[in-house]
């Protein structure tokens, strides 16, 4: 009987997905679950960015883009599932927003030939274009972040952090894991002590962690959160009095819904990002006219101008230049999921480009290459008022430590390399 | 009228002791396997493979094998996510330690490696009962989550604490990795399906199966009619966990092909498949199928239902999907407490009689 009227309701799909040419971009998101809070302002930044672009510019070079949204509650499965429901409709190019499901989809769309960008998060040594062809995680990930937060702390501390002690408080999963090896060998280069402190999903109940924080007394936290971890970690650490200027977040860790729980009492806690902050840019007029006075915003509208709307925004920003790109290359309005690829393999973000677009100085200028799928890896630490409620960037765009980062990136992609049988190579 | 025994003569006993005694049975059971074997393969995709048929076939095996130790043995377990776990961890440490090893072999090793852990956590089901047992096996649970995540021996050291299925081919076919085909993974999985479905239905009504139906219905006088309670809990653990793990196996490396045991073994994975069990029906291996299908299809059905042809939002429609499945085994388990199964038995006895009931 479910069979049937799974037929039936396949059949319906297939049908409704209009034929025409049109760009179609899945968008994989998570509007419900534990995850929901930092999901919604995502989800939201990227509509906008193409209803905008739809609205006003007729879409990306005059070809109109079909959002194709799936809800995964940030769960594995269901990502597969929408992986599969999607591609099946023309998808250019994937964004997980999620690790997990990101390593699901690294073997599964370079055999169907789609590129995947995972900015900022997903597999870390998909910075080696040679080897995972069709993945990006351009233009920062997590073993930059790690090193910022380092950097940052040897910036603090006069550039000497022998003999500190640092705690890593991660989300007991691929995500959080990933930092760990890198912060390891920064450990080893700056005689620093790192602790470990994994929380296991969804990380409502902290208060072992916390209370080790506060026997072991480290001089700084670091922290790799996500969801409802986030906003638990934060209260914890202002019960415990934690000193809040000297606990960073990682750009997943960085947003409002994160530090307003806490009240007041969070100002002076730190994330990393890799893009701006706050809605002073030219583009958000045109948002404003197109889309949100249009009464078009995604969800419920009120998010425009938070962290992780922005991040969206960007991320559908750098998509859209690549599509841009694609169609300069190949010479078609209407480019095929690996031309897309193509295009994110020459894609180049200058200030006058995004000075053109409406946003100067949003995000760092990079370029990314076949060797180098992952930018430059600039990031900047921002740090949070709670009385303001505002984030202020307090440190321009800095680079991350590449001799540590390019030799571990060279190590663990041969390792996939070898256990794949890929040749490494640029054709 | 067309379902009756009326006219299927048996002359023999192992006639009368098959297990389909009426001919509809038996003929609706060929027809089945023979649309599962060659017709559907010629009619999947991609998304029909990896998004309802694998997802099915797999938590179906899982069904079957807690049925086994809940449903006959009547044994509460709340392990079941950390014993596909367990089956999934051996599938990698095998598939990568003995890289020419054929997968069919390191699928069943992996069942029997799950079975000897499945034995020494049913030990304590010797000592206690009923909800005290299921507690133990919670620990048993968050015990093998905690080690996979901990050691790191078992995702052999990688950064990310994930283990990846590499590729590997069955005649020639790739089954796991990203290249397989939806026919072959299909078909991988539906033989460890019916290859279980065959033991499990034959083990049930053998003498193990009545010794754990014994044990189940009164363990007291099982064991004075002279049943052993220790061989036969621990058998159920031993079969049960075999089952499980390899639909552990399966679920890792032929549809996932990438798994972080924290999210996808964690402990809504045993709910999940207790509820199966639970809604399709305690000892019924058809049971098991219909709890399997109810809880893996009837959310894709849904989703695809309000946000493909509705055009809904998707969270409005995420959230909705919760609800109604939610309703739906509410209003199934008050109209029916023995679940889906019974109501198919229960149908099957008005069709004998029917269109001339007494």
């Amino acid at each position: 009987m479910n069979t049937k009227f799974m037929t039936l309701a396949l059949a319906g799909m297939m049908a409704a997905a209009p034929a025409m040419a049109e760009l179609v971009i899945p968008s994989l998101t998570y509007r419900s679950g534990p995850y929901a809070a930092n999901g919604i302002p995502t989800a939201d930044g990227i509509a906008d960015y193409y209803t905008l672009l739809n609205e006003r510019d007729g879409g990306i070079g005059g070809e109109p883009i079909n959002l194709i949204e799936c809800e995964t509650g940030y769960n594995t499965e269901k990502g597969v599932e929408c992986y599969e429901s999607t591609k099946g409709q023309g998808a250019l190019v994937y964004h997980p927003w999620s690790t997990g499901i990101t390593y699901q989809l690294i073997p599964k769309a370079t055999a169907d030939g789609i590129p995947v960008h995972s900015m900022g998060y997903g597999r870390t040594s998909a910075k080696n274009g040679e080897v995972f062809r069709n993945i990006f995680n351009y233009p920062a990930n997590y073993w930059d972040g790690a090193s910022h937060a380092i950097n940052h702390l040897l910036d603090v501390n006069g550039g000497d952090l022998k003999g500190k002690k640092v705690a890593l408080v991660y989300h007991n999963s691929a995500f959080g894991k990933e930092p760990i090896r890198t912060l390891e060998e920064l450990g080893k280069k700056h005689g620093y002590e790192l602790t470990l402190l994994p929380v296991d999903h969804p990380g409502q109940e902290q208060k072992s962690q916390w209370l080790q924080i506060r026997r072991e007394k480290p001089d700084y936290v670091v922290m790799w959160g996500w969801g409802v971890m986030n906003q638990v970690a934060i209260q914890e650490a202002v019960n415990i009095r934690f000193p809040m200027e000297n606990f960073i977040g990682i750009w997943w860790s960085g947003s409002e819904n994160d530090v307003i729980p806490a009240g007041p009492k969070a100002t002076g806690y730190k994330a990393l990002t890799f893009h701006n902050i706050g809605m002073d840019y030219p583009l958000f007029d045109d948002m404003k006219k197109y889309v949100t006075d249009a009464g078009k915003s995604a969800g419920a509208g009120d998010q425009i101008g938070t962290v992780l709307y922005n991040r969206g925004l960007y991320s559908a920003m750098l998509t859209a230049e690549a599509i841009k790109t694609a169609q300069e290359i190949h010479g078609t309005k209407t480019p095929t999921p690996m031309q897309v690829r193509d295009g994110m393999e020459a894609l180049e973000i200058t200030e006058e480009k995004m000075t053109a677009l409406g946003l100067p100085k949003f995000g760092p200028s990079f370029k990314v290459t076949c060797q180098n799928h992952g930018g430059d890896g600039l990031g900047a630490v921002a740090q949070w008022d709670g009385t303001a409620k505002t984030w202020t960037m307090i440190t321009d765009y800095g680079p991350s430590d590449q001799d540590v980062i390019g030799a571990l990136v060279e190590e663990d992609s041969m390792a996939y390399a070898k256990e794949n049988n890929i040749e490494p190579g640029c054709n | 009228m067309l379902y009756r025994e009326a006219g299927d003569y048996k002359t023999t006993y192992s006639d009368d002791n098959q297990t389909f005694p009426i001919k509809a049975d038996r003929i609706g059971y060929y027809v089945i396997l023979l649309v599962a074997f060659v017709v559907i393969p010629f009619l999947i995709n991609d998304y029909w493979a990896s998004a309802v048929l694998l997802p099915f076939l797999i938590y179906g095996i899982a069904a079957i094998g807690l049925n086994i130790l809940v449903g006959y043995c009547g044994q509460v377990s709340l392990g079941t996510g950390g014993f596909m776990a367990v089956g999934a961890y051996a599938t990698y440490k095998l598939m990568t330690a003995f890289p020419d090893l054929n997968i069919l072999f390191v699928i069943i090793m992996s069942g029997f490696i799950t079975a000897v852990v499945g034995v020494l956590f049913g030990l304590p089901s010797l000592r206690i009962k009923g909800f005290y047992l299921a507690v133990a096996t919670l620990a048993a649970q968050f015990f093998l989550v905690w080690l996979f995540n901990r050691v790191p021996w078992f995702y052999n050291y990688s950064a990310s604490g994930q283990i990846n299925a590499p590729e590997r081919t069955i005649f020639g076919y790739a089954v796991t990795g990203a290249e397989s085909l939806p026919q072959a993974t299909y078909l991988f999985c539906l033989v460890f399906l019916v290859i279980c479905a065959w033991i499990a239905r034959n083990l049930t009504r053998g003498s193990t199966g009545r010794k754990w139906m014994a044990i189940r219905d009164m363990d007291i006088a099982a064991e004075i009619i002279g049943v052993n309670p220790l061989r036969a809990k621990l058998t159920a653990f031993a079969v049960s966990s075999f089952f499980v793990g390899i639909s552990g196996a399966l679920f890792f490396s032929v549809y996932l092909g990438a798994v972080e045991v924290g999210e996808v073994f964690g402990i809504n994975k045993s709910f999940l498949v207790l509820f199966m069990i639970i809604i399709g029906g305690l000892g019924s291996l058809f049971g098991s199928f219909a709890g399997a299908a109810f809880l893996v299809l009837l959310p894709v059905l849904l989703k695809n239902v309000l946000v493909g042809t509705m055009g809904w939002p998707t969270d409005l429609a995420a959230h909705l999907e919760i609800m109604i499945v939610g309703a739906l085994i509410i209003v199934f388990l008050i109209a029916e407490p023995h679940g889906l199964a019974q109501l198919w038995r229960v149908t099957k006895e008005k069709l004998r009689l029917w269109p001339f009931p007494h």
